[in-house]
């Protein structure tokens, strides 16, 4: 078949042809070598290494050791994996709701517009919408004047620095990544179906647990594990708006390879994230049965 | 649950309240950033002290540093926009060839190198950062080592951070133009070949033409994906800030509204960009 679709490529015969894939495969191979395979190596390499002195390196567990060894790092990393779980988990419950009215309910124009009018917060950068939630939340900000002009509080409270702030952030953040697959998937199931589960006698919890969740699980676990990949991932929204003890853990990367220069401690961190958002990526895909190809770009 | 099933009024209300409480959600923090560029006190706060320009406009011999009169600000939206433009060009032209050579080369092996092409998009930005900044680091050790060359551009900076940004958003390219090459119908290279085209002049006068809607898009997304990066780029940064770290800098000291006026700037930019993009979605020829 390839060759039934390749009359031009037929045309032209031996070293020619092998020249042109090679030129093709030169930017590819490059990007894939250069910018990803070999920092990772180099990254592997790091964090497995220990400075015995100047200029002088062994091989040892050294860092993974001091991981477990340190509760302040794995209590972090812990806390990171838990509240991205709970942050997806929430984006999901929240978005389900909206989704399904985009698809299901809004017909015609406002259908486009509504879905559009989704799209159009993740347009701005990340700090822009982090800088909008510090000036609602942060003491002397929006809603906590709002709450003592309706008298619900005496004096402003501080709504920033909160574990719970920080999921806001990260679920308004990721808002986008499960709202989009879930419309889509949405959109593909027969209304006749949901009509039909009815008119046999289901109700809206047994036709959403039998039909509707079953149709929409592809769209569910790929927004799902882009949400929980970029959460974990994230520096911003936690660095802003958690408070000084609410440590993330991409922060602990950045001061071990930045502020404090130890590479070593920062790559076997960044191995220890790596490996929990691959790891977290594969059960979702294990877990649905779908491949990740279909899945990003489905996303 | 849909409308063409009976529900009663209560439900509807319900369901209409959430939406719009949904939307609430959505657009007020980007409300009060815009909102708050134009309050004329110090801060980025309530109460409302009336309307003023001074975080535009504002002159720092009038003891307000509006956006336009910030030097340090505007050399940072200058950098992200030169890092923008690199990284749009290179993404958007490996993209290209790598379409080609998924939708159009068959060797062995491809298979394993397209699904490779989507792991960046599953490595964290920060880790992305990290190993690259690492191994740019051994590179230019090994220049100075048995070279003696001092390779000034692998150190922290921003040909990293283009690199960077680049290794990601090249894949998202790649995803765009091979899914609108997928659909091109080759009858159409045939019939110019057929009329005597060269090979150059069928890439050049069909194939990319056709391409251009997904060139474009490509273009777009890699452009705003690169101005928006915040996490490879904190990473990889040298001297010279893009806007994004110059304004988490700035966040974490408690800025003045200068930034809500630098934010409403950006707004009012990708909605135009977006409204360019809305109206021709469909530009260039397309195959009957």
């Amino acid at each position: 078949m390839a060759a039934a679709l390749m009359p031009a490529a037929d045309a032209i015969v031996g070293p020619r042809r092998r020249l042109a894939l090679l030129l093709l495969l030169a930017p590819a191979l490059l990007w894939l070598f250069g910018l990803i395979v070999l920092p990772h190596v180099e990254l592997a390499i790091l964090s497995l290494r220990a400075r015995v002195a100047p200029r002088v390196f062994e091989w040892s567990f050294a860092q993974y050791l001091t991981f477990f060894e340190e509760p302040l790092y794995w209590r972090t990393f812990v806390r990171t994996a838990v509240m991205s779980i709970a942050a997806t988990l929430a984006t999901f419950a929240i978005a389900f709701p909206a989704a399904w009215y985009i698809a299901k309910v809004a017909k015609g124009r406002a259908h486009s517009l509504l879905f559009v009018l989704c799209l159009i917060p993740f347009w701005v950068s990340e700090t822009v919408r982090t800088l909008g939630w510090m000036i609602l939340l942060r003491e002397s900000g929006v809603l906590p004047r709002l709450l003592v002009d309706l008298g619900l509080t005496a004096t402003p409270v501080e709504l920033l620095y909160h574990d719970a702030t920080i999921l806001v952030g990260l679920v308004y953040t990721s808002m986008l990544f499960m709202v989009v697959p879930l419309v889509n998937a949405l959109e593909t199931l027969d209304d006749s179906l949901i009509e039909a589960a009815y008119d046999l006698g289901g109700n809206g919890w047994s036709i959403l647990r039998e039909i509707v969740i079953p149709h929409a699980m592809p769209g569910i676990t790929a927004g799902a594990i882009v949400v929980f990949m970029l959460t974990l991932g994230n520096y911003l929204t936690p660095t802003l708006l958690g408070g000084k003890n609410s440590l993330w853990f991409t922060e602990l990367i950045y001061t071990q390879f930045i502020t404090r220069f130890n590479w070593e401690q920062g790559a076997a961190f960044g191995f220890l994230l790596l490996g929990l958002s691959t790891a977290i990526v594969w059960c979702g895909l294990g877990l649905s049965g779908q491949r990740f190809a279909d899945v990003m770009r489905r996303s | 649950m849909i409308p063409s099933l009976p529900r009663g009024s209560l439900e509807r209300v319900t369901i209409a309240g959430y939406v719009a409480a949904f939307f609430v959600f959505l657009f007020l923090p980007l409300a009060v950033v815009a909102v708050f560029a134009f309050n004329d006190a110090n801060y980025p706060a309530p109460p409302w002290r009336g309307v003023t320009l001074d975080w535009f406009v504002g002159a720092a011999s009038r003891g307000r540093v509006g956006l336009f009169a910030d030097r340090a600000l505007l050399s940072s939206i200058w950098t992200s926009v030169v890092v923008a433009g690199w990284v749009t060009v290179l993404a958007v032209a490996a993209g290209t060839a790598n379409a080609f050579l998924l939708e159009r080369a068959s060797f062995r092996g491809k298979a394993a190198l397209s699904l490779a092409m989507l792991v960046p998009l599953v490595i964290p930005g920060v880790i992305l950062g990290i190993s690259i900044l690492a191994f740019a680091s051994r590179l230019a050790r090994l220049a100075d080592d048995y070279l003696g060359l001092e390779l000034e551009f692998l150190r922290p900076g921003l040909p990293l951070v283009v690199a960077g940004q680049f290794s990601f958003i090249v894949s998202i390219a790649t995803l765009t133009i091979a899914a609108r090459l997928k659909r091109f119908d080759m009858a159409l290279e045939e019939a110019a070949l057929n009329l005597g085209a060269t090979r150059a002049a069928v890439l050049w006068t069909v194939t990319l033409p056709y391409l251009k809607p997904a060139l474009i898009g490509a273009a777009a997304i890699a452009f705003l994906m690169s101005f928006e990066n915040f996490n490879t780029t904190l990473m990889l940064v040298g001297s010279d800030p893009p806007l994004t770290i110059m304004m988490y800098g700035r966040m974490r000291e408690g800025a003045t509204p200068v930034l809500n006026a630098v934010s409403l700037f950006l707004m009012v930019a990708s909605a135009l960009l977006a409204l360019v993009l809305l109206r021709r979605p469909t530009a260039g020829p397309r195959p009957t």
